[in-house]
């Protein structure tokens, strides 16, 4: 036993050196090329600094040469996730310049789409949420109901993620005829599939030890890092657009902003879970309602903006995302500036994480929910 | 407060800023050495409490380099804009605002690396997208030779 002491002793005496790890660019848990470059003491996490610009691809340069509805297509690109609130929030901005007013169906149809993609990407990020953290199972019974919708998707506009469905005006095409159908019939599905989501990840006792009172952020701190969406709400910044600056049908439907202080990896997690739930609240109250009438108005064959700035901010599925047009009048937009959500929360990492063992830092990017070309754009 | 209420106040409260009515947001334009003090003034001020730095951005106009900063309060659920106009548009300075709004910190080293608009007293101001043999792309005078943007 004494012994024992003695080496227990002498291990304090060990000098440790702060060393530097790279993680990533090729790291599976940064869902695709971010690299962290980590300052570690042994296990422990001191200081993350991330490096972006990997696939830095100049979109907002070249939306400069390109016309208002070509715009629309690239922004799919950037939040792959979330390209159906990408686009609209384009659309919206155009015509809110133009003061155009869309039909009440549009506004419709672009709500449940929202809410669809809300869905399926929630439902992405908790699958790949429970394979970061060695749950393989998650990651399968997340991608097969996602497919259910990415079905819907393509029935009614062609493509499976990059929807490029809203356009200035209204959507591209009217939905497809089985559409109600399909969705009621998923939604019946999907609310027994939710359940099982809990039983499989929520409640397992090694995943509660991994995500419980870690990666604290204080609601300060995520005001002053400008993180938004589940991450900004679970440490109490109520930040959802969509109940502070409606657009679109959600002034028309009754829905909850889920909040909480707590703001660990946990309560972030719980809150995504939540959100699906309301989800499928806001698409039930809407999808046998949806009025007849065009599925768009006529606009010009050129689309051209009155001189000026217009801002419009709508509500991804990681926050809140923005697009700033500086118009000079012409066919295409002077400056284009799109503020992305994974941005200003990938930044505030380092807050949450520093001080933790490296293997929280996974689980706590996880629930950040980044997705890199939103990013580097 | 409403845009009207905000405009009164603001007018009232910054006498060497120039309040306006934009088409959504009341925007406040002010110098380049007032910026600072200015924005400490719109976070701290209770009435305002501008907490909430949404987006940082610049654009390039022929005559000025102008940093547009879109704020907005939780507590109070008022937007404004922020603008400042740089004196010189080639080699444009101002200070940064990262001490009064931290997210600022990422949001002008990527304005730095677009658009070359240097942030006096920023941390740790280095490029963020791009190598450093990059020009400034978002500039209008910036020259595409790979014939990325333009075909």
């Amino acid at each position: 036993m004494s012994e024992f002491k003695e080496i227990i002793v002498s291990t304090d005496k060990i000098h440790t050196d702060e060393y530097l790890v790279n993680m990533g660019p090729q790291h599976p848990s940064t869902h695709g090329v971010l690299r962290l470059l980590v300052r570690l003491e042994g296990e422990i996490v001191h200081n993350i600094q991330p490096h972006v610009g990997y696939i830095h691809s100049g979109i907002e340069k070249m939306c400069e040469s390109i016309s208002y509805p070509q715009v629309i297509h690239l922004t799919d690109r950037m939040d792959y996730l979330s390209a159906h609130m990408n686009n609209e929030a384009v659309a919206l901005c155009i015509e809110n310049a133009l003061q155009v007013e869309v039909p009440d169906r549009v506004k419709y149809i672009r709500t449940i789409m929202d809410e669809l993609s809300r869905l399926a990407s929630h439902q992405l990020w908790w699958c790949v949420m429970g394979m970061d953290l060695g749950a393989l199972t998650t990651f399968f019974y997340g991608l097969r109901d996602r497919e259910h919708i990415l079905d819907i998707f393509e029935e009614t506009c062609g493509a499976r993620m990059t929807l490029n469905y809203s356009v200035p005006g209204g959507v591209m095409f009217d939905i497809h005829p089985n559409f109600q159908k399909r969705v009621k019939d998923f939604l019946k599905e999907f609310k027994k599939k939710l359940p099982e989501y809990d039983q499989l990840l929520t409640g397992n006792v090694i995943f509660q030890e991994r995500t419980n009172d870690i990666g604290y952020l204080s609601k300060e701190d995520a005001i002053a890092w400008g993180v938004t969406g589940p991450s900004g709400r679970g440490s109490g910044f109520s930040c959802d657009v969509r109940k502070h600056q409606p657009y679109s049908a959600y002034p028309l439907v009754k829905f909850e902003e889920k909040l909480d202080t707590k703001g660990d990896t946990f309560t972030r997690y719980r809150l995504r879970m939540e959100e699906m739930w309301e989800s499928i609240h806001i698409i039930e109250q809407l999808i046998d309602n949806i009025p007849e009438g065009d599925y768009a108005v006529k606009m010009k064959g050129v689309v051209k903006l009155p001189e000026g700035e217009f801002y419009q901010r709508v509500e991804t599925a990681r926050g809140e995302f923005g697009v700033f047009i500086v118009s000079d009048g012409k066919k295409n937009p002077y400056r284009i500036k799109f503020r992305s959500p994974g941005f200003s929360n990938l930044f505030a990492l380092n807050k949450m994480a520093a001080g933790h063992k490296i293997a929280d830092l996974v689980a706590i990017m996880s629930t950040l929910d980044l997705v890199i070309p939103d990013i580097d754009r | 407060m409403t845009n009207e209420e905000l405009q009164a106040y603001l007018t009232g409260k910054f006498s060497n800023a120039e309040v306006k009515t934009g088409k959504q947001y009341v925007e406040i334009v002010v110098k380049a050495e007032d910026l600072h003090e200015t924005a400490v003034q719109l976070k701290k001020t209770p009435e305002l409490s501008f907490d909430y730095l949404i987006c940082l951005t610049g654009v390039d106009y022929p005559e000025t380099m102008q940093i547009v900063y879109h704020i907005e309060s939780v507590e109070h659920r008022h937007v404004a804009v922020l603008k400042v106009n740089t004196a010189d548009r080639t080699d444009p300075k101002v200070d940064t605002v990262s001490d009064v709004w931290q997210t600022a910190k990422y949001h002008e080293r990527e304005v730095y690396d677009l658009l070359g608009v240097k942030f006096n007293n920023h941390p740790d101001l280095r490029r963020l997208f791009l190598d450093d043999s990059w020009g400034f792309p978002l500039r209008k005078d910036y020259k595409d030779e790979v014939r990325i943007v333009e075909r």
